[in-house]
């Protein structure tokens, strides 16, 4: 069996016109995250340390919608949210509307092991932030220029937008088709893993929707929507928030597999195509060490490895680079 | 088959000696909600509509830990949370945070009806509320003199619990044992067939600022989908890591369980102490199963059996009892 390791950088509506320099950065970084994530799990390290390693990674870069680079709402703020899961014991630790923590992912660990609460936001999270002494920044550190003028555009298209296909600076509009649905949203990072000892564990973080209304939460932070761990596997979900909520995803996988004693693949099949077309995405690990990484949008940001060998790194699903048989699945 | 309607009002550590005082008052509520919820799907009230107005009902009712009479956060603040889901559409919406909305699950009903948006929480729930016209108040109605004494307890007893390893249940409290959590709730299926759910919450005496527990968890504290409708009160984080709520419909499902047995399966794997549910289904099931000392709870359907109660030798019952202690 073995470890393995499945990494996410947001499902959407991904064009294939999307330019090399918008393209490779994200796909360097997933790279990076994976040989991160692969070499802490080679050295034995616990699961739970390294889906919140990979996913730090994840929101320290500012090509995805976590952490710095995280889109920003309709008052040009940036407000995160971020949640964690141990498959083994259930524990679970999550966090919204933080505007100053560097790496809400660590701040929803220390959530989960430091207090006797699993969820905590806005005002009453900064001020955990700052009793736990975690590394925070001012706001604007958070904001790029690319998701300002993402966020500007929306305003003028007075929608709701999805992260990759409107044009950015320099581009003309009339270039870039409209998107075929822009309420459909990408953006979301996060991280399953099975570690050397058979545990499991998920954490998803993100910056939300461009555009949202403040005080607007979705599915990453809410346990078993955006992200679910239990003892028969870790799934991190990334897409359109509501849908996300209202088709609890990430529980339903598990469910599945437990109850109709599906494989994770079909599992995370069924799931996926329940939900309404180019909604939704997800990566999944079992206790089985059974890798999957599907989704119904045009393509989302994606990586895994195994420890007997298997590697994959990818956006699309015909140009994704495998060693092997893909474990991607478009619906 | 016909409607069904089922009501709670927290589960928890209820004394068997909780003073008639303190019992009557929270009995009546639940038997007055239970006759408007009743005579409102008698009329043909969609589900929706009659379990956003039972709630509103425990909401106004000072005795029930939401809306006016929600517990106290440790700041002595009040922050308030709902939701609202409908089976058929898997329409959902909550709120987080609210701390002068009368009404907060109608706010999520709001939400829900007039935005793309299932979850919105703090300053942008309240500027949300304002935008709508929503019926608001000063925080200070919503803080009851019972609620600012069960903090100084619940402060007292944590004191206590660090210096001297008592654990809280050890301080007796003059209130009820029930001093620390809380939630009202209702599920409905209507003459059509239309499930939903609806549940409201102060939260967690003495709760951190800013935590947010099971109840505006879709698939936690309440969900609703074509089979089933459920509402859950009791530790707000053993619901959520359990997703019960979500677990009862799946379960019904995936094992073709009645909605008895669903529920039943569901409480008793989770720890002791911690969890309550009422649920109805779209073939007009009705169960009420808890797994702590009791449970505030009514429940009514077409057929006429009427229920009310809190543990379970107590229940005033006409027809066989759906109610499970586990």
């Amino acid at each position: 069996m073995g470890w393995a390791l499945a990494l996410h950088g947001g499902a959407g509506d991904i064009p294939r016109s999307l330019p090399t320099e918008r393209r490779e950065p994200r796909l360097a970084t997933l790279r990076r995250c994976l040989d991160l994530g692969a070499a802490a799990l080679r050295a034995g390290r616990p699961a739970l340390d390294v889906v919140e390693l990979v996913v730090r990674e994840l929101e320290d870069c500012p090509h995805f919608n976590a952490g710095r680079g995280s889109v920003l709402t309709a008052d040009g703020t940036v407000e995160m949210e971020a949640a964690v899961m141990e498959g083994a014991t259930l524990r679970c630790g999550a966090v919204s509307g933080l505007s100053t923590v560097v790496n809400p992912v660590s701040l929803a660990r220390l959530v989960m092991e430091k207090t006797p609460h699993i969820y905590l936001a806005f005002h009453g999270a900064e001020a955990f932030a700052r009793e736990q002494g975690v590394e925070t920044k001012d706001p604007s550190h958070f904001i790029t220029e690319d998701n300002i003028e993402r966020l500007r555009q929306a305003k003028e298209a007075n929608r709701v937008q999805i992260d990759y296909t409107q044009p950015m600076k320099g581009q003309s509009p009339q270039e870039t088709k409209a998107p075929v649905d822009d309420n459909s949203q990408t953006g979301t990072v996060g991280c399953v893993a099975i570690d050397a000892a058979g545990n499991l564990a998920t954490a998803t973080s993100t910056g939300g929707l461009v555009n949202k209304m403040p005080g607007r939460i979705g599915d990453t932070p809410l346990v078993g929507a955006g992200t679910y761990a239990n003892a028969i596997c870790a799934v991190s979900a990334t897409g359109r928030g509501e849908e996300i909520i209202r088709h609890t995803v990430a529980r339903d996988v598990a469910a599945l597999m437990e109850h109709c004693g599906l494989p994770l693949r079909d599992a995370a099949a069924r799931v996926v195509a329940g939900t309404p077309r180019g909604t939704t995405g997800l990566v999944a690990v079992s206790g089985a060490g059974e890798v999957c990484m599907a989704h119904n949008t045009t393509g989302m940001f994606r990586a895994c490895a195994t420890e007997d060998g298997y590697a994959e790194v990818g956006i699309w699903t015909d140009e994704a680079d495998g060693n092997g048989a893909s474990v991607s699945v478009r619906l | 088959m016909g409607w069904a309607l089922a009501v709670q009002g927290a589960a928890g550590a209820i004394s068997p000696s909780l003073p008639p005082e303190l019992r009557e008052p929270r009995l009546a509520t639940l038997r007055r909600c239970l006759d408007l919820g009743a005579a409102a799907l008698r009329a043909g009230r969609h589900a929706l509509d009659v379990v956003e107005l039972v709630v509103r009902e425990l909401e106004n009712c000072p005795h029930f830990n939401a809306g006016r009479g929600s517990v106290l956060t440790a700041d002595g603040t009040v922050e308030m949370e709902a939701s609202i889901m409908e089976g058929r559409t898997l329409r959902c919406g909550a709120v987080v945070g609210l701390s002068t909305v009368v009404n907060p699950i109608s706010l999520a009903r709001v939400l829900m009806e007039k935005t793309p948006v299932i979850y919105l929480a703090f300053d942008g729930a309240e500027a949300f509320a304002r935008d709508q016209g929503v019926e608001t108040k000063h925080p200070s109605y919503f803080i009851t003199q019972d609620n600012i004494e069960r903090l100084r307890q619940e402060k007292e007893a944590n004191k206590l619990q660090s210096t001297k390893g008592q654990s809280p249940q050890e301080i007796p409290s003059p209130t009820d044992g029930n001093s620390r959590i809380g939630t009202v709730g209702c599920v409905a299926v209507d003459a059509a067939g239309n499930l939903a759910s609806a549940t409201s919450t102060g939260g967690h005496a003495n709760k951190m600022a800013g935590r947010i527990g099971d109840t505006p968890i879709v698939g936690a504290g309440t969900y609703a989908n074509a089979l089933c409708a459920v509402s859950t009160t009791g530790m707000g984080e053993d619901i959520i890591r359990y997703t019960v709520a979500r677990d009862v419909a799946a379960v019904m499902e995936h094992r073709g369980l009645p909605l008895r047995d669903a529920a039943v399966r569901v409480v008793a794997g989770m720890p002791r102490d911690t969890v309550g549910l009422v649920a109805v289904s779209a073939t007009g099931e009705v169960c009420m199963a808890y797994n702590t000392i009791g449970m505030f709870r009514a429940c009514a359907t077409e057929a006429g059996h009427t229920e009310v109660g809190i543990w379970t030798d107590d229940v005033d019952a006409n027809g066989e009892s759906v109610s499970i202690r586990l």
